[in-house]
């Protein structure tokens, strides 16, 4: 599913002295069954877009297209859950919003919002608490008696269990440990290639070079660079402004440069960076 | 949320802000007592312009004030149609069964109409020109005399900030919830009504869940920064009185006398 932004422009308390602008006129594109990470410092405005691609958030102007279906000022709140169900969101800790006495009851509430029966949102269940890899023990044990981890990975599991086409994921790895970090980012990777769309907001720039094929930045509320990370790091301004950091790789790469050696394109990757320096130094 | 003005503050600066809190807080109950003295027409005439006075110097726009009236508009207007119908009278305009519709009961309807307006706007002028935490502290101060009788007046007070700290986090968390699962496919305010009662379970759990996660790991970061009880504690926010706030008490006088002289005429 494409998911498609012309001119969308979203006001907080619209016609109040305290209306502030969310976004300013975003027009972009999200391909489809692409990894595409947005980025962008605290209260840019990455929240309140992705808000609107499953239109938790209607647009104060502009359209959004979302597969075949389009979002406007004047959507109304019928009907939305085909919507939804399309549009998986994992949001900032998500394990706030598990609430049932059972693992597999929470993670089966979603299908069953949906129209699944009990016995495929069950099946499903088993196979969603399999795939974020804990065991199916827990599925009988109540989701507060977990740990964060566990917990975040239950959630994480409540939204996979729809079978979204599109996943949206808004830090999803905060405050897990770099294990658990991984094998999530791991887990969405896959997703991705089994044919899944995946859009990531995130603060680690580690995480959109080793995973995401598309980036957009925004900042207060308007897009400034989009792009193939490769590229959208290369771009010189808003690395000055402050407006983007690079990856840890990226970032040591340039400091090799103003030791001598030189780069034909900017390794993001500790992969790409290796290899560049090991042909470097044998080719010396 | 964001259609209930009373109750809001509205950052700003006039001298209806620069008040103290407590004066504020005090004579806004005081003001809520003297409407009653009012009884005929010169002297809520008095009174209105009052507090349409006290409206221009805050500085607030006055739509505000009638955003305000919204949430209790059927309320006023259930209140002044019982008036209306069911004022007894030697000599009605108009009867039909229980009701009876004269000139007494329009009078008395326009009397209790004027006093809910009085009332409501100048709640709403101290609530929108006060921060909460100035009204807290007002109260901390006003309950203080209490100490006497072994009221907890430190606790309480405690109690009240850290309620009011909590009101807007506990709001954002309970949107973020509803988005939640809204995304999780539950609609919120439709179906029946055991189905909208039920589509709250999902809401209050996690925010039960979350608020005693809060209050747990907030007690252990104020036990960890020394505090042990109300007792003994220094006070960051000092109130001030000044020349401003007895101006203001000796103009609410200043008002009471006008409008005793006004009750009597």
């Amino acid at each position: 599913m494409e998911i498609t932004f012309e001119h969308v422009t979203h006001s907080y308390n619209p016609n109040s002295p305290t209306a502030n602008l969310g976004l300013d006129d975003v027009s972009f594109k999200i391909q489809d069954k692409k990894f595409t990470a947005i980025v962008g410092q605290t209260g840019s405005g990455k929240s309140t877009l992705v808000r609107h691609i499953n239109a938790l958030l209607k647009p104060t102007s502009g359209t959004i297209t979302v597969g075949d279906r389009v979002i406007t000022p004047e959507t109304n709140n019928k009907n939305l859950k085909p919507l939804r169900k399309q549009v998986g969101m994992v949001f900032q800790f998500p394990e706030s919003q598990l609430f049932e006495d059972t693992v597999e009851k929470d993670i089966m509430f979603g299908p069953m919002n949906f129209g699944a029966s009990a016995d495929d949102a069950r099946e499903s269940a088993h196979k969603m608490i399999k795939l974020v890899g804990l065991d199916e023990s827990l599925l009988e044990q109540s989701p507060f008696d977990l740990s964060g981890g566990q917990m975040r990975r239950v959630a994480i599991a409540g939204v996979l269990a729809s079978d979204p086409e599109t996943i949206i994921l808004d830090e999803p790895t905060a405050g897990l440990d770099p294990v658990g970090r991984q094998e999530i980012m791991d887990l969405f990777k896959s997703l991705q290639q089994d044919g899944k769309t995946i859009i990531l907001i995130t603060h680690n720039m580690d995480d959109v070079a080793n995973y995401a094929e598309e980036m957009a930045v925004i900042h207060r509320g308007k897009l400034i660079a989009q792009g193939i990370p490769q590229e959208v790091f290369n771009n010189q301004e808003l690395l000055k402004e402050d407006l983007l950091t690079l990856p840890k790789s990226a970032a040591f790469a340039k400091e090799l440069t103003e030791k001598g050696f030189s780069f034909e394109k900017l390794p993001i990757t500790i992969n790409e960076l290796g290899t560049e320096i090991e042909q470097q130094l044998n080719g010396d | 949320m964001d259609k209930i003005i009373l109750g809001r503050y509205l950052p700003g600066d006039s001298l209806v802000y620069r008040l103290d809190p407590r004066g504020k807080f005090l004579l806004t109950f005081y003001f809520v007592g003297i409407v009653f003295l009012a009884n005929n027409v010169a002297s809520y005439a008095f009174l209105l312009a009052f507090v349409i006075f006290a409206v221009f110097l805050s500085k607030i726009n006055f739509g505000f004030f009638l955003k305000g009236l919204k949430p209790v508009f059927w309320l006023i207007l259930f209140t002044v149609a019982l008036q209306l119908l069911f004022t007894p009278s030697a000599n009605p305009l108009w009867h039909w069964g229980i009701f009876t519709f004269s000139k007494e009961g329009l009078v008395i309807a326009g009397y209790i109409f004027i006093r809910f307006i009085l009332i409501i706007f100048i709640s709403t002028l101290l609530t929108l020109t006060t921060t909460p935490i100035e009204i807290s502290d007002s109260i901390e101060s006003i309950l203080k005399p209490l100490k006497k009788i072994k009221f907890p007046v430190t606790q309480v007070a405690l109690m009240l900030s850290i309620a009011l700290r909590f009101v807007p986090l506990l709001v954002d968390e309970t949107t973020k919830i509803m988005d939640a699962q809204r995304a999780r496919g539950v609609d919120f305010g439709e179906g029946g009504l055991i189905k909208r009662i039920k589509s709250f379970v999902p809401i209050l759990i996690p925010l039960f869940v979350s608020s005693f996660s809060i209050a747990y790991d907030l007690a252990i970061a104020m036990e960890s920064r020394g505090y042990k009880d109300g007792e003994g504690r220094s006070k960051y926010r000092v109130l001030s009185w000044d020349r401003r706030d007895n101006i203001m008490v000796i103009f609410m006088a200043a008002v009471t006398g006008i409008l005793l002289f006004l009750r009597s005429y």
